[in-house]
């Protein structure tokens, strides 16, 4: 019979085996939320990272290794971005009536994220790296990690804040909303694409499509904005 | 499903082509989903096989989200040393966002005629 330690150094350096190994820790965590009712703090995302990551340190395996595997899960994180666009054009009528509003929503959010974001951390006693890191962290990840890397932060750990600030969004979003008295869905949606990005409209596709196409839009325009302006206003406090 | 899903993929591509093109500083998915939405208003909506491929992918995205997020696992020192500042500024300044974006779009928007979906 061959040694389990052979089958284990074969099998760990196949991307098969991190790939299904995600995919079975995320179906778990899903049944786990399940038979919590759907318990916020219980979000699957969140125990799923959680589990990978002591996965990871008790087996001794790199992000790198977890990475060849996983990357194709994370690969569709793109084409799901472009698929967006049906529940936008379904909701298209809406979303033209009430244009002018929603951009100003959205400058003054990304304004209020980044400025509200970097003041409590510095308040707090982080300094350079670390506030550059956070600066971006309410937009979709590809744009934070960009945008990091321009100012002078850290590209993967404001990937990782990026990530922490979409499961807070998706996590508060009931409770939140409801003390806020926020019941539109139009409103709730873009809110959750302004403030948490690809994660929070993930979110909102639960709560409903029309939900779900404006965080949509939200997370594009908050995007773009921020991807355009944050370098130029830290240009302005460090140049 | 092939038919919907390869224009998505096609979509993406011309996303990351275009962007790198004109050097728009917007990662290339959310450019091909602006390019999608064009191509959707001329054509008048999306045929069958691309509303299944793209409702089929949506429904997984928070899976998407993990690989990523593990990836928090090199930045243990760190976050170690500043884990306090970290928090309270992702949490303070996410729920601040929230309301005050919600609350904007709720109090301009006139009431949903139909109640959502």
């Amino acid at each position: 019979m061959t040694d389990l330690g052979q089958i284990w150094v074969y099998l760990a350096a196949e991307p098969l085996l991190w790939l299904t190994v995600t995919l079975v820790i995320f179906v778990a965590c899903t049944w786990l939320n399940g038979k919590l009712n759907g318990h916020p703090l219980a979000h699957p995302v969140l125990l799923a990272m959680l589990a990978l990551i002591a996965l990871l340190l008790l087996t001794g395996t790199s992000y790198e290794v977890y990475f060849e595997g996983a990357q194709f899960i994370h690969f569709l994180l793109g084409p799901a971005t472009v698929a967006l666009a049906i529940p936008l054009y379904d909701n298209l009528r809406q979303i033209r009536r009430l244009l002018l509003p929603l951009l100003f929503a959205c400058l003054l959010g990304v304004g209020v994220a980044v400025s509200s974001a970097v003041g409590l951390a510095w308040l707090a006693g982080a300094r350079d790296q670390t506030l550059l890191s956070i600066a971006p962290k309410s937009v979709t990840t590809p744009i934070a990690m960009g945008v990091a890397e321009q100012i002078g932060g850290l590209p993967s750990l404001a990937a990782g804040i990026v990530l922490i600030t979409g499961a807070v969004g998706a996590v508060a979003a009931k409770p939140l909303f409801r003390i806020a008295r926020i019941h539109d869905q139009r409103a709730q949606g873009f809110a959750l694409g302004v403030a948490a990005h690809g994660f929070g409209t993930a979110h909102a596709l639960t709560i409903g499509l029309r939900a779900g196409a404006f965080a949509g839009l939200g997370l594009g325009l908050a995007g773009l904005l921020t991807a355009f302006l944050l370098p130029l206003v830290v240009g302005l406090f460090v140049g | 499903m092939l038919h919907g899903l390869t224009l998505i993929f096609v979509c993406q591509l011309a996303g990351e082509a275009l962007v790198r093109l004109f050097g728009i500083p917007v990662p290339g998915p959310v450019a091909g989903m602006a390019i999608l939405l064009a191509g959707l208003v001329v054509a008048g909506g999306p045929a069958a096989p691309l509303r299944r491929a793209g409702t089929g992918l949506l429904a997984y995205l928070p899976l998407f989200f993990v690989p990523a997020g593990v990836g928090l696992i090199a930045h243990g020192a760190r976050l170690k040393a500043d884990w306090f500042p970290i928090l309270l500024g992702i949490v303070g300044s996410t729920l601040l966002t929230m309301v005050l974006v919600g609350w904007l779009i709720a109090r301009y928007a006139e009431p949903e005629e139909d109640g959502g979906d």
